[in-house]
């Protein structure tokens, strides 16, 4: 009983630590030597969150959040520059950029740079919605 | 007193794509892909000046397309190489195919642009700066650098802030009536105590499991010591040791009267280095030493830590150590145990 109850007290601070439900979020996603760091997030649905995107590498990327069909459709190409929607976001060599999700259902959605050669060279981050 | 000291050869090449392109979805220039082929290069060192002969070659499309190799040094010159010395390397080791030319933190701070020299459609651009100060250079002139590209000219940076980057127009070469197959060699003259050749370089902006095939010929003085050593299990079995002799006095001679070529010296060892690897195991460049030592640069081969060197130790050096070790110890405790026997034993315990 004591344990369960301990188990259950370790739990709800873990959502917390990662998912103060309620309230915005802010998440910095780095960029460097194209890879995102970190590459694997847990976030809450039905909350604001705003992420950092901040590439110190010397080249163009993007981060493209989305799921299979969206990242299919990216994968052949759909703009040069992005910066319309909140969930295609291009990011300037050594510049930030800031973007603001709410995820409505819960699942898995994976974040991409699609520029040539990237996401094979391991720019891809799993996003959990919880 | 030996004149001449260690060879080197280095090459680089990397291709950037710089027609334009489309963010999503890998699509390349509208001119379609153009693409290196196999290199060859030609280091030679002599009197402390490296002389780096190069040639690049494009195997059909249009646009523009670079390079960016890093260098050991400034180049205190850059002209256009002779018209045949990489054929006659090739010639004098591969007999069968004669004249076979195969190769053809923030940057708030800028690349700073040493040299700029134009050889037929080629814009050569020698800079010095970091990594991400390259990186930006070579972005602002419509470079498009590969995923690998950041951490690779870190790699280059941390030893040696100089690169040449060649920025080829394939359009202005078919204008020139160049065809498709023509190289146009590039010579850099090179004063550095330092010589080595990148080979990392060779695999940026390949795929892990691509193929990296280049031929590297040294003319040194001496039979040079290589590392990592060809065929060795650092080489991960992508160095293959082709040819390894004294250079013929004809070849000599040959390669002198060729334009820039004056250099060559009257006897010299030629060494050819065949490069097929994965991309993903070329993670390493070629430190020679020529100086009849025989200790290449760990850290010119990218073995080890790069960045500042050291600060000079201020705890006690080694041998100082060990003359403890050897002698004060066994003399104290020799002393202590004529102390322990002069008292016969019978004084009072060290301890407990």
């Amino acid at each position: 009983m004591r344990s369960a109850a301990v188990l259950l007290l370790v739990l709800a601070g873990l959502v917390a630590g990662c998912t103060p439900t309620g309230s915005a979020q802010r998440i910095e996603i780095r960029i460097h030597y194209s890879h995102f760091d970190p590459s694997e997030l847990t976030v809450p649905r039905g909350v604001p969150i705003t992420f950092i995107l901040i590439n110190e590498d010397p080249i163009d990327h993007e981060w493209l959040i989305g799921d299979a069909a969206f990242h299919e459709r990216h994968r052949h190409g759909t703009e040069a520059h992005h910066g319309a929607r909140p969930d295609e976001v291009s990011i300037a060599a050594l510049t930030r950029v800031e973007t603001t999700l709410t995820f409505d259902k819960p699942g898995q959605l994976l974040y991409i740079c699609h520029f040539p050669g990237h996401e094979a060279y391991g720019m891809v981050g799993t996003l959990t919605i919880i | 007193m030996r004149r001449l000291a260690a060879p080197l050869a280095a090459l680089a090449f990397t291709m950037a794509i710089a027609a334009p392109t489309l963010a999503c979805g890998g699509l390349i220039g509208p001119n379609g892909a153009v693409n290196l082929l196999r290199t060859t290069t030609l280091a030679g060192y002599h009197d402390g000046v490296e002389h780096y002969v190069t040639a690049f070659e494009f195997a059909g499309g249009g646009g523009a397309f670079g390079s960016i190799i890093p260098l050991p040094g400034v180049p205190s010159s850059v002209v256009r190489g002779g018209d045949w010395t990489l054929q006659r390397l090739v010639r004098e080791t591969n007999p069968p195919s004669p004249f076979a030319l195969e190769a053809a933190g923030a940057a708030e701070d800028r690349a700073v642009v040493l040299q700029q020299v134009r050889i037929d459609a080629l814009d050569i651009t020698i800079l010095k700066g970091g990594g991400a100060e390259i990186g930006v250079w070579a972005k602002e002139h419509g470079f498009s650098l590969p995923p690998d590209a950041p951490e690779v000219l870190d790699f280059y940076a941390n030893r040696s802030p100089i690169f040449m980057a060649a920025s080829f127009d394939a359009d202005a070469a078919a204008a020139r009536g160049q065809a498709v197959g023509d190289g146009t060699p590039v010579h850099l003259t090179i004063p550095t105590k330092n010589p080595w050749v990148p080979l990392r370089i060779l695999a940026l902006g390949k795929t892990a499991g691509e193929s990296v095939q280049a031929d590297v010929y040294l003319l040194t003085d001496d039979h040079p010591a290589l590392l990592p050593a060809p065929g060795s299990k650092l080489a991960e079995g992508g160095l293959r040791l082709a040819h390894s002799d004294s250079a013929s006095a004809e070849l000599l001679t040959d390669l002198r009267s060729d334009k820039g070529m004056e250099w060559i010296p009257q006897s010299a060892w030629l060494t050819k280095v065949e490069i097929d690897a994965a991309a993903a195991d070329l993670r390493f460049d070629l430190a020679i030493d020529a100086s009849g030592a025989g200790k290449p640069s760990l850290r010119d081969a990218g073995f080890a830590p790069f960045g500042p060197l050291p600060a000079p130790p201020t705890w006690t050096p080694l041998w100082v150590m060990l003359l403890v070790v050897f002698f004060a110890i066994p003399l104290g405790g020799g002393w202590l145990l004529a102390a322990v026997a002069r008292n016969g034993g019978g004084g009072r315990p060290l301890a407990g």
